[in-house]
Order: C-alpha cells, then sequence, then structure tokens
C-alpha cells in the first residue's frame, strides 16, 4: 500500500520565540527551523511499516514558502520515497492545509495517511482530523501503536484517561504522539541520496483550494513572565514558607 | 443566536473541564444550550440541567456515543450545529478528537485551546508552547471553539432547572470501532483538576521511587504528574504526563521534582499558583520559575518533606 505523510516546517523545538516588539506576530528572523517532531515521528513510521512490507510507498507533502523543501529533503533523507511541495508564501491555517491535503489524497489515493497531532508552533491539533472529516475516513489520532492487519488498522490512542485502542477500516488517517516511535537520525550517504530523489512543485491555484482565512491576528504578546522566588535551604523553610507566606498548606 | 457546548464526561457524571468550558461559553452569549450525548448517560443528562445558566440541555443516548468516537459525535453535532452561533467543547483529548471535524463539515475554521474570551468573536490562545499569546479575531458564522479549561472558573453546578430534549437521530460510522481502553484507576484527584500536583521527572530514575513522591502525595492530597522524560523512559503511564503536549495544569500549588524545566514542560505547569522546584542542579531552568527553589538531592529531600508535613 501507498502511504502518504505531512509534514510541516515550524520552528526548531529547542529555540525559544521573541515576540516582535509591534506585536505583530513572533520574530523569525534568522531563527533555526525544523521538521514539526511529531512529523518527523510520523514520517518513522510510515518508514517503518515499508521496512516490515507492510507499505510499498512513502509520499512526503509540505505545504508553505520554499524553504519547505528542506523539510521534504530531510523526510526524504529518513527513507521516504518522494515529496511533493504545495508552494505558498505565507503559511496557510489548518482548514486550508486539510482542503489541500484533501486534494492530493484523491490524486494519490493513500491507504494510509500519517500526520503529526499538533504543530509546536500553531499548536492547533487539528488538521488530521479535519481532513479525515473531508476524505471521510476514520480516525486514530494521538497514536502510540500502530498495527495495521489487512484491510483494517487498529489505533492505540494516548487519552487523558490512559490509552484507548480504536480499529479502523481502511484507508484510514492517523496522527501521531510522542510514543508512537523514535525516530532514526538520517545518515549521510541516505542524505545524498535524497537529493536526487524526486520533489514535485504545485500550487494551492492548481488543487483549486483558496488560502483566505476568516481567523485573523489581532495581537501577539510575550506572557506574562513569573520570576525566580528565593532559594529555600531546607526542608524545614520549605515547610514553614508554604505554610506561613503562600498559605497553600 | 445560541451557544452549544458538548459536555464532557463519563456516562455517569460531567468532567469538571464542561462546568468551566459553561463559564467561558457564558462570556460570548447567553442562550446555552448543552449537548450530552453518551451511552446509559441519563444522569448526566439531569446534572446538566441543573447548572447555573443553562437553558436546555440536549441528550442523545445510543451505543454510537457511548465511547466518544470522533466520527459518531461530530456528526451528530453537526446536525444540530447550524442552529448556534458558537459551539464550544473542552480542549481535553475528546474535545481535540472530534471538534476539527465539527468545524471542517460545517466549512469553517476553527480557534483552539482558548484562555480567555475578548467578545463573542475574539479570543485569546497560547501559540509556541505558551511563549506567545495570540489575539485572534474569528469571522465565521459559526465559531468552533475548545476551551483550555484550567483558565476559567468553574460555573456553579447548582442553581439551573432547564429542559431536556431527547435527540433520537443515530449517527454510527462502520469505519470506526471502539477495541478496548486502559484506564488508570486510582484513588487520587483527577491531575487537571486537583489543587495541589507533585510530579516527577528523569531524576526519579525509575519507577518504583516514584513511591517517594506518592507518600507525599497522600499527605497534601496531591495528584502525582510527570515530564515526558519520565513517561517516555516507561516510569509512568502517558497520562501523567504534563505540558505543552500532554496535560495542562493550573493547581495552588506545583512541587517539580528532579525535572529541568523544559519549555514543553513548563508550558503545562507555569501558570500554578506557586511553584516549588526540588533539583540538585542549581542552575536547572525550573528555578527560573519557582517561587521556593531547594538545591538538593530528591532522594534525601522526599523523605524529610514527608514527615515534615
Ligand atoms: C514535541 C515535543 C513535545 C514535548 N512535550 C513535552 C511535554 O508535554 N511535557 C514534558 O515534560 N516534556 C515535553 N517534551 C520534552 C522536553 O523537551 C524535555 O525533554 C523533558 O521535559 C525533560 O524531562 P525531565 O526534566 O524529567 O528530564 P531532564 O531534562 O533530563 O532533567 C532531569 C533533572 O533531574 C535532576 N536530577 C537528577 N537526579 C536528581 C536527584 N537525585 N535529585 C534532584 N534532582 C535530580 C537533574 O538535575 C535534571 O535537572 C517535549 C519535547 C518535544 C520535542
Ligand atoms: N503546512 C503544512 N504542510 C504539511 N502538513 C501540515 C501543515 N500544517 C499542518 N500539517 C500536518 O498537520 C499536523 C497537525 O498540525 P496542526 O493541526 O497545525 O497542529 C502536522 O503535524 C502536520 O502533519
Amino acid at each position: 500500500m501507498k502511504i502518504l505523510v505531512a509534514v510541516k516546517r515550524v520552528i526548531d523545538y529547542n529555540v525559544k520565540v521573541r515576540v516582535k516588539a509591534d506585536q505583530s506576530d513572533v520574530d523569525l528572523n534568522n531563527v533555526k527551523m525544523a521538521l514539526n517532531p511529531f512529523c518527523e515521528i510520523a514520517v518513522e513510521e510510515a518508514v517503518r511499516l515499508k521496512e516490515k512490507g507492510v507499505a510499498e510507498e512513502v509520499v512526503v507533502v509540505s505545504i508553505g514558502p520554499k524553504a519547505c523543501q528542506e523539510q521534504i529533503r530531510t523526510a526524504l533523507a529518513l527513507g521516504a520515497d518522494r515529496g511533493i511541495h504545495v508552494e505558498s508564501e505565507k503559511m496557510p491555517d489548518s482548514l486550508a492545509v486539510a482542503k489541500i491535503l484533501n486534494k492530493i489524497v484523491s490524486e494519490e489515493a493513500p491507504q494510509l495517511v500519517i500526520l503529526g497531532k499538533q504543530s509546536i508552533d500553531s499548536d492547533n491539533n487539528q488538521t488530521g482530523q479535519m481532513l479525515a472529516a473531508l476524505a471521510d475516513m476514520p480516525q486514530g489520532t494521538f497514536a502510540s501503536e500502530v498495527v495495521v492487519d489487512g484491510d483494517k488498522v487498529q489505533v492505540t490512542r494516548e487519552v487523558d484517561g490512559g490509552l484507548q485502542t480504536v480499529e479502523l477500516t481502511l484507508p484510514a488517517i492517523v496522527t501521531t504522539d510522542l510514543r508512537l516511535n523514535e525516530p532514526r537520525y538520517a545518515s549521510l550517504p541516505n542524505i545524498m541520496k535524497a537529493k536526487r530523489k524526486p520533489l514535485d512543485v504545485k500550487t494551492p491555484e492548481d488543487l483549486g483550494v483558496s488560502l483566505d482565512s476568516k481567523i485573523s491576528v489581532l495581537k501577539v504578546e510575550a506572557p506574562a513572565e513569573r520570576s525566580a522566588g528565593v532559594k529555600v535551604a531546607d526542608i524545614a523553610e520549605l515547610v514553614e514558607k508554604l505554610k506561613n507566606e503562600a498559605k497553600v498548606l | 443566536m445560541s451557544i452549544l457546548v458538548v459536555a464532557e464526561h463519563d456516562n455517569k457524571a460531567l468532567n469538571p473541564a464542561t462546568l468551566k468550558t459553561l463559564t467561558a461559553a457564558q462570556a460570548m452569549g447567553d442562550d446555552i444550550h448543552v449537548l450530552v450525548a453518551g451511552e446509559g448517560s441519563a444522569d448526566v443528562a439531569a446534572e446538566a440541567a441543573k447548572v447555573a445558566g443553562v437553558a436546555k440541555v440536549l441528550h442523545a443516548d445510543n451505543a454510537a456515543y457511548g465511547h466518544q468516537l470522533a466520527e459518531n459525535l461530530s456528526a451528530l453535532v453537526v446536525s444540530i450545529g447550524k442552529n448556534y452561533s458558537h459551539i464550544v467543547a473542552p480542549a481535553t483529548t475528546t474535545g481535540k478528537n472530534f471538534m476539527p471535524r465539527v468545524a471542517v463539515l460545517l466549512d469553517v475554521a476553527q480557534v483552539s485551546d482558548i484562555i480567555a474570551v475578548e467578545s463573542a468573536d475574539t479570543f485569546r490562545r497560547p501559540i509556541y508552547a505558551g511563549n506567545a499569546i495570540a489575539t485572534v479575531q474569528c469571522a465565521e458564522d459559526i465559531k468552533v471553539i475548545t476551551v483550555r479549561a484550567t483558565a476559567f472558573d468553574a460555573a456553579s453546578a447548582e442553581g439551573g432547572s432547564a429542559e431536556i430534549e431527547t435527540l433520537d437521530d443515530v449517527f454510527a460510522s462502520d469505519k470506526a470501532s471502539f477495541v478496548g481502553e486502559q484506564v488508570a484507576a486510582s484513588e487520587r484527584p483527577d491531575l487537571s483538576a486537583a489543587s495541589v500536583v507533585i510530579s516527577g521527572g528523569r531524576g526519579m530514575q525509575n519507577g518504583e521511587n516514584f513511591v517517594l513522591l506518592e507518600k507525599v502525595a497522600d499527605k497534601l492530597g496531591a495528584a502525582i504528574g510527570a515530564s515526558r522524560a519520565a513517561v517516555d523512559a516507561g516510569f509512568v503511564p502517558n497520562d501523567m504526563q504534563v505540558g505543552q503536549t500532554g496535560k495542562i495544569v493550573a493547581p495552588d500549588l506545583y512541587i517539580a521534582v528532579g525535572i529541568s524545566g523544559a519549555i514543553q514542560h513548563l508550558a503545562g505547569m507555569k501558570d500554578s499558583k506557586i511553584i516549588v522546584a526540588i533539583n540538585k542542579d542549581e542552575e536547572a531552568p525550573i528555578f527560573q520559575v519557582a517561587d521556593y527553589g531547594l538545591v538538593a538531592d530528591l532522594f534525601d529531600a522526599l523523605p524529610e518533606l514527608e514527615s515534615a508535613l
């Protein structure tokens, strides 16, 4: 079967962002960018399914500015076979991304689509669920285990109460949680090989999807900072302060 | 127009996050309907009808809704969604699972995880793991919104007397089914709602050592949480993870033990009223947000804390 993986270019998770002085947005100038960690887990899962002989082909797709091709190349170096870049100057909202992905799904007809559960920049946690509804496919979100069995897939999901397992009829959508796998590092030879793998470029207009958004950002502010408090010498002082100063005991 | 709040519950009782979500909904408008979809969930509908400020309860009871499967629940919500100006649910794993489907099936964008309501169409929400707060305006005719429960006070559980209307339509997908669940049974308070939380990180070294935290938690009536590193290492189950991609907590007292204080962890607990950190590394970033920091070996500090309480 064919697996489609959606990957997003985001700020590297180690970087602490700063808000611009004019409060229009966060400052992404000269900031290290990377593959969204959940998308890396998605690529890894697809590649493992290919290595197990469950899948024949892994296609990755990314939507956004030209620079997204760096993240597509990273995914190809991790073992994906082919890339699709849907180029748009700004990053579309989740609704538009889901609509674009839905068009790609109808062109490519994958049996499984794997996305991250959440982008670590917008923290939306929407796109996979939206795509599932648009493509009329069942969904297994926040997955910590994915087992393909014939025309079904069993997905174990990380939920507030613990773990839940659902069975979905393929084709289906899976979104990844942190414990699904530990992504590999790309080897140098694989990074070189990835440069020669096919990468198709399309535009949202080609696919007939408008990027207009009904959600506008009025302001982006720094959160209220907590200031460091005091160091206590020992447990006795800690308990005394919690009782008499903070009054939480 | 009216506002629809989709209740979160376990077929027996309302989840506390629902009451907090109702407070957020009341800031958007005043004709509030609550949808209770479940199986054998009559008690929940009756409970919802008593909540102050609820005008009407819609109750759908069928095996299709017993496990809150996103496919079925979203179809049900969409079937009545056009009657509402806002559709609101808590940003729990259940809400996060079905609400984006509701949004897309109504062809509207969703606003996730709001922490404040500025007006009926303007909301504040954290982005970049809480390192920035965005104020966003939503121009959709139907606003689909998930709410970070810890940012709102609970609506009063008593004082209302809403009518209960039964919804008979059944939406049951044949493409998705519930297989099973592993639910951690615990006598402790719920992590997301507890007023005291004590969390352990990689510094705990193994799962057995969490007993040291449990002994302190017993004295404080606290819930126990963990960092991602502690969950990934298999010390404790996933539902204990606090952070950007785990649970969000905002207790009166949060005690971080053997946790370094990565931004992803801080994103889940830095709105706690009082933060205590116990860490043997005085440079650990957790001390930058802690009201009270103790530089000590946790294996000495925890037994001392237990006996001092
Ligand atoms: C996409 C993404 C999402 C993430 N989401 C989350 C999330 O939701 N929640 C989360 O927590 N993390 C999350 N993380 C992980 C996060 O970046 C950190 O790796 C993690 O929080 C570290 O956990 P820790 O503090 O327990 O471990 P470490 O960083 O290893 O810190 C261990 C600490 O224990 C102290 N220590 C060790 N021994 C002792 C002792 N005997 N006594 C006292 N102190 C001791 C050490 O000094 C150290 O400070 C996420 C990461 C990514 C990439
Ligand atoms: N611009 C994009 N291009 C490709 N995939 C995306 C894009 N935005 C979101 N996704 C996918 O959707 C997941 C969830 O994103 P979000 O709903 O924005 O939190 C990500 O982990 C990606 O797999």
